[in-house]
């Protein structure tokens, strides 16, 4: 991807949106083009938290492993951010993430954005107030999703 | 088939006399619900309802339940629900034959705001059965297609097995200036689709909030979530209707079963605008 292109990539993503010119271009030298085949394993429930993704393309799938089976409790697409964890020390990844449909991403390493956070405090305090509104709305959305909400009242007569 | 054309004034029938309708046929939509269709004696009022307004449907010698009409309210002819089957006069319903007959009064309520809603987009928010008393207004909107602008159709379930009218939905998608998403709670590994709560689903609408109207039927947490971030999306608490469920009896306005604060959702409802139920909607049932 040409420099200009992901500038523009970077600009336009909601997760940096209205991030200051200066540390999109910090940003951009830390953010490389990544590409997931359909059904490819992005990465797997219990591995180290490394890499922070912004998607671009495609739609991906969080899994979670329950007895017998894997379940999708999440889908990301383009606009949304994958791997949040990463921003974290020492984590591991809680899901399966697998793409749906080929996907195209800009990657960072986790562990440099959260070097610079460190390095210049305002550029921290716009990264990590984006993603605790990010954390904030999976939490709001994980909540009203264990409530089941759709589950049937009552019990079927036979 | 035939549709609506104004004629003489339709006979009145007393409100609390069900009229014998005679069943026409019923669907299975999913492995707990069904699409029931009667058929009214000609000209009987029941059948001249407006979108999002209800029945109450009588199984004799079982009982009555409020149930949405989920039909083109355009067809004159047939009356349709979609009814979940969770309890004894649901699986009475759901289980008749064609020919057996049950009654039907109404209809009742309230009705979705599609003359308010012309000229401006209109987003509909279901959530489960939510669906079925917001497919007519869907109907209407498609019959007049050149009085809206953008229509956008969100709809989350439990889990793909439970997604109600699933060709129509994929059709409707497909239509020039819709946008139709289905969003499931829980999706298993072969299920391509959205997976989340059906408020995730709004980031992906393309529509101006200020000119957009909101119709939301689903669980009563469904459409307070819903109608919260919609407001802090911008679209004016005005513009948001939301269709609330309550235990019904006599369906007129005269019981009191359903009261809701100042209001009896069978008669000032089921349909009501946001800013108008907000303060009742933490309430719980009794």
């Amino acid at each position: 991807m040409a420099p200009s292109e992901m500038k523009t990539a970077l600009t336009t993503h909601p997760f940096l949106e209205g991030l200051p010119e200066k540390y999109i271009d910090m940003l951009s030298k830390l953010a490389f083009e990544v590409r997931f085949e359909q059904d490819e394993v992005i990465f797997r429930e219990g591995d180290p938290s490394s890499l922070f993704y912004l998607i671009l393309e495609g739609k991906v799938a969080l899994e979670m492993g329950a007895p017998g089976r894997q379940i999708i409790i999440q889908t990301l697409e383009a606009g949304d951010e994958l791997g949040w964890s990463s921003l974290l020390e020492n984590t591991s990844k809680q899901f399966r993430a697998r793409c749906l449909e080929p996907v195209k991403a800009l990657a960072f390493d986790g562990a440099r954005v959260v070097n610079l956070c460190e390095e210049d405090h305002e550029f921290g305090f716009h990264i990590m107030r984006r993603a605790l509104a990010l954390v904030a709305e999976r939490l709001r959305a994980t909540r009203f999703q264990t409530l089941d909400v759709y589950s049937p009242k009552g019990v079927r007569v036979p | 088939m035939s549709t609506a054309a104004s004629a003489s004034p339709p006979p009145v029938r007393p409100v609390m006399e069900p009229a014998p309708v005679r069943v026409a046929s019923v669907a299975k939509e999913t492995h707990d619900t069904f699409t029931l269709t009667v058929t009214p004696p000609p000209g009987d009022p029941v059948a001249l309802f407006e979108p999002g307004q209800f029945s109450m449907l009588y199984v004799y010698g079982v009982g009555e339940l409020p149930i949405s009409i989920s039909g083109d309210p355009a067809v004159r002819d047939s009356l349709t629900y979609t009814i979940r089957s969770v309890g004894q006069v649901t699986y009475q319903l759901v289980t008749r034959k064609p020919g057996d007959f049950i009654g039907v009064r109404g209809p009742f309520g309230t009705s979705w705001p599609l003359k308010q809603a012309r000229g401006k987009s209109v987003l509909i928010v279901a959530g489960g059965i939510g669906l079925a008393p917001l497919r007519p207004a869907i109907y209407s909107i498609l019959r007049h297609r050149g009085d809206y602008n953008r229509l956008v159709i969100l709809y989350g379930s439990r889990s793909p097995r439970d997604l109600l009218y699933r060709k129509e939905f994929a059709a409707w998608g497909l239509l020039p200036d819709t946008q139709a998403l289905a969003t499931v709670d829980y999706g298993g590994v072969t299920w391509r689709g959205h997976v989340g709560v059906v408020t995730t689903l709004f980031r992906l609408v393309r529509m101006q909030p200020k000119e957009t109207v909101a119709m939301i039927c689903g669980p009563e947490i469904m459409m307070r979530y819903a109608a919260r971030e919609l407001e802090a999306r911008g679209l004016p608490p005005e513009q948001i209707f939301l269709s609330m469920e309550r235990n019904m009896k006599c369906g007129a306005g005269f019981c009191g079963h359903c009261q809701m604060g100042p209001y009896f959702v069978c008669k000032h409802g089921p349909v009501f605008s946001y800013p108008e139920i907000r303060p009742y909607m933490d309430l719980y049932e009794l």
